[in-house]
């Protein structure tokens, strides 16, 4: 376990140095001037001096790798510099949008867990009957909407045609309704066809076999199935955040919701590169740890997979 | 283990169903200009905003544009850019992952530890920060979402090859004296192409669903040229008004990933191959 630590933490070291020179590399290559950008939108008249002066405060006649070395040690500080369009600090920000995307995020695994656990126990068990056909007619559906059609589609039906619910979502737990099912949704549909999969593996299993031929009840079975299942479930959830943090930009952005994926989208509009490059970093960053922490639980949870590592 | 549900030749036939819809589709897309009843780019301040009619089947926008017309040239717009995205990642993720597999070493460690960075990034973060960064554009839409899609490929490609390279009749390949290259790719390529295909056809969906997102966002392709996700996008805050030109689009959406969806596991289920998620 210790030397497989070890390892993951190395490659946790690299891919986050790797993550940090693309992230770098990717506004460094972006059109234009970055000292003209950062002007334009503070919305400072440009003259040659004025320009040149800014070039010489942000460190831009420096060397490439310079300023990625310089910028890639203030990040490792967690300083991701100030925005171009405010001068407030980009990790600020970032730390305020997390608040509230984390808040969107879990809500809607949570309800996507809720919905979809008891239907992929139902699919399970009665495999190939005419529910289970329908429930995977469905979460086929699902699986095959963008989450932007989603939201729009119950944004129309919901809160046009119905008049349930109002359109513009506030902080409260009402406006939370439609963003979390809009990007509960398709996690949703997911979660159905991969965690019936999952059981479906564990009731073909001989203990299964045995437990009911020793005339165990039903729900007995189910709950060692489900038990045994929980590790796998947890890795399906784990595995369904990069699909999450990459959604809830589209979700935010339509129901203005003030979390990280809105704040992204603004600095695009605005061509805010410290903020979108703080933003790609950041949620690079969850998504690596993350799934890092989901396979070393794994592994800690299940402790076949520890032995057959040490052999 | 997938077990499987149904016999042979029902697969087979869910298949054909399915690749003559999706052949119905493309050919619908290449027809679009001939069948469209009127221009897709032609404005109209007479005509805003009307409700499906003989002369628009599908209503109009806000800028008395044809939905009708403008959902078929989107169709194009929508269905060759995933399939040119699909076939570009595809070739380039094989060949890196062929390369990795047959020589290892240095080639491998180099190819895969980036292919590792490229995963690093969540799939749609990426590419709605490099479409934001470079701007609108079909080309940079489908640079954004290609920039990590060719990864699969790859790293599918390197474990094929790594498997076939213990079989006798690659190793009589080498014995033989033939190239390197020539077994890469007369040898193993053709050996490897059911699991490629069955993942390259599963992609279609989510690259179609990838592009129509980031020009929803308005950072994919751009007014005015026809696209679905840019139409929905532009036609959400009339949908009071015009309800017609947003549900058009929707629905044309839905049905177009849902018949690439479910090619793409009939293709899994004939070739009976495991998808990696």
């Amino acid at each position: 376990m210790g030397s497989y630590l070890g390892k993951r933490l190395l490659h946790f070291a690299w891919i986050m140095l790797a993550v940090s020179f693309l992230t770098f590399l990717l506004s460094y290559l972006s059109p234009g001037d970055a000292a003209m950008k950062k002007l334009n939108a503070q919305g400072i008249a440009v003259s040659e001096e004025v320009l040149e002066k800014t070039r010489e405060n942000m460190g831009l006649n420096r060397p490439f790798i310079v300023q990625y070395g310089d910028w890639a040690l203030h990040a490792l500080r967690f300083d991701l510099g100030t925005s171009y369009k405010d001068g407030f600090s980009v990790s600020e920000k970032l730390v305020k949008g997390l608040k509230n995307t984390a808040m969107l995020t879990m809500s809607a695994i949570l309800l996507a867990l809720l919905i979809s656990l008891p239907l992929a126990v139902l699919c399970a068990l009665k495999k190939d009957s005419w529910m289970d056909h329908l429930i995977r007619l469905l979460s086929f559906i699902g699986n095959s909407l963008p989450n932007f059609l989603i939201s729009v589609l119950l944004i129309y039906y919901l809160c046009v045609k119905a008049k349930l619910l109002p359109v513009v979502a506030n902080q409260s737990l009402r406006g939370l309704i439609l963003p979390c099912m809009a990007l509960a949704i398709p996690i949703c549909s997911r979660f159905i066809r991969q965690i019936r999969a999952e059981l479906l593996e564990q009731l073909s299993k001989p203990y299964v076999t045995g437990a009911r031929a020793r005339g165990v009840k039903g729900r007995y079975v189910l709950w060692n199935v489900l038990h045994n299942a929980s590790i796998s479930i947890l890795t399906i959830v784990g595995l369904s955040i990069g699909m999450l943090l990459g959604g809830s930009v589209v979700i935010e952005t339509i129901f203005r919701w003030p979390g990280l994926g809105k704040l992204a989208m603004d600095a695009i509009t605005n061509r805010d590169y410290p903020v979108i490059q703080g933003f790609v970093l950041f949620t690079s960053a969850i998504y690596v740890v993350v799934n890092l922490i989901t396979d070393v639980s794994y592994r800690l949870i299940d402790p076949r997979l520890r032995e057959r590592e040490d052999k | 283990m997938k077990k499987k549900h149904s016999s042979v030749s029902h697969v087979r036939i869910r298949l054909w169903i399915f690749l003559i819809l999706a052949g119905l589709l493309v050919l619908l897309s290449l027809l679009a200009s001939l069948l469209c009843p009127n221009d897709p780019y032609a404005t109209s301040s007479a005509v805003m905003n009307h409700a499906p009619s003989a002369q628009f089947p599908m209503g109009t926008d806000r800028y008395g544009r044809c939905i009708c017309s403008r959902v078929l040239m989107g169709a194009r717009t929508s269905i060759f850019s995933a399939m040119a995205l699909v076939a570009s990642t595809f070739v380039i993720g094989t060949l890196l992952g062929i390369l990795a597999g047959w020589f290892g070493g240095v080639v491998d460690t180099i190819i895969m530890r980036v292919a590792d960075a490229f995963l690093a990034f969540p799939q749609m973060v990426l590419a709605i920060a490099v479409a934001g960064i470079l701007g609108g554009g079909m080309f940079n839409a489908m640079l954004a979402m290609g920039i990590t899609g060719w990864t699969l490929y790859a790293r599918l490609a390197r474990a094929e090859v790594l498997s076939l390279k213990k079989e006798p009749y690659v190793q009589a390949a080498k014995l033989t004296g033939c190239s390197s290259c020539s077994i890469m790719f007369n040898t193993l390529l053709p050996n490897m192409f059911g699991p490629l295909i069955v993942n390259a056809t599963t992609q279609i969906g989510v690259m179609m669903i990838g592009i129509a997102g980031l020009s929803f966002l308005g950072i994919g392709v751009t007014e005015p040229q026809a696209e679905w996700g840019s139409m929905i996008n532009l036609s959400r805050s009339y949908i009071q008004l015009a309800p017609w030109a947003v549900l058009a689009p929707a629905g044309a959406t839905i049905v177009t990933v849902m018949i690439f969806n479910y090619l793409g596991d009939c293709v899994r289920d004939y070739l009976d191959v495991e998808v990696t998620e």
